[in-house]
């Protein structure tokens, strides 16, 4: 197969004189892609990631655990699950495989039924991150807006391609869809904080800020003309202070 | 996904079966068929008119701020009235769910207004915000939670609910504590919990965060999430009105129909039913991105012309109208419309399906003449291959079939007969599947072949000239 496939590529190759015009023709044959998921379902045991490292919530958390299950109804405590995860992944800054053996030994399920829950949402690192997880949405309605030299701000910044941790483990840089703040694109998210109406130097500044130990810049919209999502300038609404109690109430209330 | 759209207007003839060969003849009836009588047009809504009068965060979000704007006024007396009462003022009201689907609440509310049988009832709110365009709910939660708390307590009494769970997305943490701060202030102040604003009725409030998943807006899924399982779309029926959150009758809704809630049952139905075109009413958030000189959030009246929206509220295209090449209207699952027929649409449920595209979220992404409109579509393609939850083959495949050809398409990679070819896979993957993510997918891709061809077709052109030299 490979030699033939090799002849014909330098059969083109003379007819064309040139590689790229005949690679461009050559079409890949349609098939189902072996990864779709942006990470690997599959957990390998590691150094740091195996079933005999050890891992107990810490006492503040614990009693977090109490509060979380309290608001399920019994019988249902599995509802639990994500925000225990959520629990441990900010305990560490990572979640793993024995922090969800421990997630399952308190909710009394099998393991298998907490790996599903793991691997199906994407909030869950099952790698460690970076000090700082830079996610850039690069959705449609950011990229209008130039989500690209963002993206490619901040990989520069930050030394670390995307989808990678820097050498110095301080940030990891990865592309998200929408992360819902569409009228204040292009934005990026660093931990649980957004940075919107950003350009390529405010975002230089933020990685930088971040990179240099600074305190962390303010989030929010990164223009001084905006506070939250009202139109830069001149507001075209809610311009009167808000009416009062009973405003316009009815009658037979 | 909170721009889950409405398929039970669109059954397909051939899903009928033998029935579907005599409905052939007839014309297919929708709601935009009829005349509307009354209002014509919307626009210009005066600012006392607004509900959400903290949209932009300049005043107090908490407890004190909000009974200042008139949250919690009289919330005793409304919940005294009875649930008969507020489902009739929702129904008079107008209000059609604004996650997407449009569906009439009142009606939706009255689901529940059955029998116990002795399970307990839930009110579960729906804030997995995460369609492309929209950002509305987001301002609510984080500037306005009081208004969603009164609202989870006016909607719960109305279908008898013991509880509300609020099933936030996982990236909004700082909008989930607003909130949970608001609900704990609640608690406190007595206004929600046992006796609740001294009513007698007991209803409690829980926050639950999601962990990245788009599917999780689509209602069996958030269901499914918050019982600590896969976000993966139960089949209807049993609907979640009989069998839903842990088995046990439920209603999932929007965060903005819930939270405008109040503000109708105080003003009256027929105070809300004034805004907008018959069976379009109300007042409604817009988010306005893309290219435009001042994107924004803003609340308008319902049946706004687009072009007064744009011009007059995000300062217009970049470049000036006549750059304007199209417009998402209602988030990243509607169609795309065309400059022409952006000239005189109406932003309301029956316009917007009169031009064949949707209502949606009401979220416009606004793009001129400079964009490449095939690579902004193809990158919504990858937004739903990376979201679609696995479990129905026509999704799964079908969306990544679709994100092959169109990155071809992008660079004209092609041939010409492969624009029809897209056109049957988006076809067959639209109503086939569980839920409406599938439909979601196919419908931007639709838009785009049925305005946009020739854009395809001569790109496709230009990259062959390209090849051949």
């Amino acid at each position: 197969m490979n030699l033939t496939s090799n002849r014909v590529i330098r059969v083109l190759l003379l007819k064309n004189c040139s590689l790229s015009k005949a690679l461009k023709n050559v079409r890949g044959v349609q098939s189902s892609a072996g990864r779709l998921s942006d990470h690997l379902f599959v957990h390998r045991d590691s150094e740091e990631n195996n079933p005999n490292t050890p891992f107990e919530f810490n006492e503040a958390n614990k009693k977090r655990v109490e509060a979380i299950l309290a608001i399920y109804p019994e019988g249902h405590k599995r509802g639990a699950m994500m925000p225990l995860l959520d629990l441990a992944q900010r305990q560490l800054g990572w979640l793993p495989i024995s922090a969800m053996h421990k997630v399952a030994e308190i909710l009394k399920l099998p393991n298998m039924r907490v790996y599903e829950v793991a691997t199906f949402y994407t909030m869950f690192n099952r790698q460690p991150v970076g000090k700082y997880h830079v996610q850039v949405c690069t959705c449609t309605p950011c990229w209008l807006r130039g989500s690209d030299e963002i993206l490619q701000a901040v990989t520069k910044a930050a030394n670390c391609a995307v989808g990678h941790t820097s050498a110095d483990k301080l940030f990891t840089v990865i592309e998200v869809e929408c992360l819902g703040a569409c009228a204040n694109a292009p934005m990026l998210q660093v931990n649980d904080d957004y940075y919107e109406d950003l350009t390529a130097e405010t975002t230089e500044k933020i990685i930088n800020a971040l990179k240099n130990g600074q305190d962390k810049p303010p989030p929010g919209p990164q223009v001084s003309s905006r506070f939250a999502a009202e139109p830069a300038g001149q507001l075209t609404t809610l311009t009167s202070p808000p009416p009062g109690p009973g405003f316009k109430i009815r009658s037979d209330l | 996904m909170a721009g889950v759209l409405a398929r039970c207007t669109r059954i397909p003839r051939r899903q009928l079966g033998l029935v579907g060969t005599f409905l052939n003849a007839q014309q297919p009836k929708t709601y935009s068929n009829a005349p509307p009588e009354g209002k014509k047009v919307g626009g210009n809504l005066s600012d006392e008119d607004r509900i959400f009068t903290n949209l932009y965060g300049r005043h107090d979000w908490r407890l004190k701020g909000s009974l200042q704007r008139g949250d919690w006024y009289k919330t005793k007396e409304i919940l005294d009235k009875g649930a008969d009462w507020i489902i009739n003022e929702i129904k008079v009201s107008g209000l059609r769910g604004r996650g997407g689907a449009g569906f009439p609440s009142g009606m939706k509310w009255s689901f529940m207004n059955k029998p116990s049988d002795g399970r307990p009832k839930y009110l579960v709110v729906n804030a997995d915000e995460g369609e492309p365009g929209t950002c509305k709910d987001r301002e609510i939660l984080r500037h306005d939670p009081h208004k969603l708390v009164e609202g989870c307590l006016i909607a719960g009494r109305a279908m008898g609910a013991c509880a509300a769970y609020i099933y936030i997305r996982g990236e909004f943490y700082n909008e989930a504590s607003n909130l949970q701060v608001a609900i704990a202030e609640a608690y406190q102040a007595g206004l929600i919990g046992k006796n609740s604003c001294g009513s007698g009725y007991d209803f409690d409030i829980f926050v639950q965060r999601g962990a990245g998943a788009y599917i999780c807006g689509e209602e069996t899924a958030l269901i499914e999430s918050i019982e600590g399982k896969q976000g993966k779309p139960r089949l209807k029926p049993p609907f979640p009105a009989d069998v839903g959150l842990f088995g046990c009758p439920t209603t999932v809704t929007n965060v903005e129909t819930v939270a405008v809630s109040p503000t109708i049952c105080r003003r009256g139905g027929t105070w809300f039913a004034s805004f907008g075109r018959p069976r379009n009413s109300g007042t409604k958030l817009y988010n306005i991105s893309g290219h435009v000189n001042n994107p924004c959030t803003v609340e308008e009246e319902m049946s706004v012309p687009l072009k007064e929206l744009i011009e007059k509220h995000a300062g217009g295209v970049i470049g000036g109208w006549d750059n304007l090449l199209g417009v998402i209207p209602g988030g990243s699952s509607t169609p795309i419309i065309p400059k022409t027929v952006c000239d005189e649409v109406l932003m309301d449920f029956d316009d917007l399906v009169r031009v064949q595209s949707s209502f949606g979220t009401a979220a416009v992404i606004v793009m001129n003449k400079q964009t490449d409109v095939i690579k902004a579509i193809a990158r919504l393609i990858s937004f739903y291959k990376h979201e679609s939850c696995g479990q129905c083959t026509p999704c799964r495949e079908g969306i990544n079939w679709m994100y092959k050809i169109m990155w071809r398409f992008v660079e004209g990679n092609a041939e010409e007969h492969e624009i029809d070819m897209l056109w049957e896979i988006s076809k067959q993957i639209e109503l086939h599947t569980i839920c409406a993510l599938g439909d979601g997918a196919a419908w931007p891709v639709q838009g785009l072949i049925r305005h946009f061809r020739p854009e395809i077709e001569s790109r496709i052109q230009k990259f062959k000239c390209v090849a051949a030299n």
